[in-house]
């Protein structure tokens, strides 16, 4: 029931705190479920956070595995909740608010302030897991070609992404 | 969207917008406030179910098969895998997403202040939300950032679709 409980808190508040969306909170995540509350190890983390880019729909779904693997469905339901309704409760509340703030010239302040920081947070995210992920010139590899490709041209990343799981299994 | 008739491109912005400064998954606030502006609160409550449900169907499937193959040493290579391809995934999601942040020298200082912050300082993320997220916005107060064309406050363009929503 303890368990239960740290997992609500942690993934509420990790909910309320992600400006900039799952990759932003991606670190804060980690430590929490690695170093503070010893739940997972890096690599446990890391191959949940993969079965999450596997899967179709938001990648951070991922907690719901968190969930499971600590508490088993009561776990699973427990994070689902945590981590999703919180923000949906205030998405729903801001967005019948928002047309009331078109005049507010705070308005525009905020969204300006607030990006370059959840782009920072993005940044960090992404070098969380690639701490967790570039072991050796093949993943380091791996990653460029992605990158790379990307911003070359649109190919679907759920597909990028399985290639490179499978180029790194038929390489090792 | 559009081609169901159930939202103009001015729309989508509008919820693009407030999807991206509120905390949360962007595609589970965009589901949150077009599900609302069509059908109030069961549209919202009906659309999120419907943008994560197949997807934790998915992923709870591959979490339990994990759980009983976690050891097998082909399976954490083909995880480890993907895990390195999505570094060179999100590099991109960022950079696109921050194309224009990456290119204003306040904004440059920003993204690296957050980011030497949570990777290399080790600050909480409340700490450092509430410490760089009100100077961020002051340096924008509106005395500064006068009004310019709409779409010089958004992250996204016009006619942009984003390829790499999921994130």
């Amino acid at each position: 029931m303890m368990r239960l409980i740290h997992l609500f808190l942690v993934f509420s508040l990790l909910s309320v705190l992600a400006v900039g969306g799952g990759t932003a909170v991606l670190p804060e995540m980690q430590h929490m479920t690695v170093h503070t509350f010893h739940w997972l190890t890096d690599a446990q983390f890391r191959n949940i956070y993969s079965l999450g880019q596997v899967a179709p729909g938001p990648n951070m779904l991922m907690v719901l595995v968190i969930g499971y693997q600590l508490a088993g469905w009561a776990g699973m339901v427990v994070v689902g909740i945590a981590f999703f309704l919180p923000d949906c409760i205030i998405t729903l509340f801001v967005n019948r608010w928002w047309v009331h703030l078109g005049g507010w010239p705070w308005r525009v302040s905020i969204q300006r302030g607030l990006a370059p920081v959840a782009i920072g947070l993005m940044t960090s995210g992404t070098y969380a897991i690639a701490r967790l992920s570039i072991v050796d010139a093949k993943t380091l590899a791996i990653a460029v070609v992605v990158f790379g490709i990307l911003l070359w041209r649109h190919v679907n990343p759920g597909v990028l992404v399985l290639v490179g799981g499978a180029v790194y299994l038929l390489l090792s | 969207m559009r081609k169901e008739g159930w939202l103009d491109d001015e729309g989508f912005l509008g919820a693009m917008e407030i999807s991206e400064t509120l905390p949360g998954l962007n595609a589970v606030n965009m589901a949150i406030i077009m599900g609302d502006n069509l059908r109030g609160l069961t549209g919202a409550v009906v659309s999120v179910v419907g943008m994560l449900l197949p997807g934790s169907i998915v992923v709870m499937t591959l979490g339990i098969l994990y759980q009983s193959n976690h050891t097998n040493p082909d399976v954490k290579s083909f995880l480890l895998g993907i895990a390195a391809a999505a570094v060179g995934l999100l590099s991109a999601v960022t950079l696109q997403i921050g194309r224009r942040q990456f290119r204003q020298l306040p904004d440059i200082a920003i993204i690296a202040l957050t980011f030497l912050a949570v990777s290399f300082a080790k600050l909480p993320l409340p700490v450092v939300l509430l410490g760089l997220g009100p100077i961020s916005v002051w340096l924008y107060r509106p005395e500064i950032s006068k009004p310019r064309a709409q779409d010089e406050h958004l992250p996204f363009h016009r006619g942009e679709r984003h390829h790499l929503f999921r994130h």
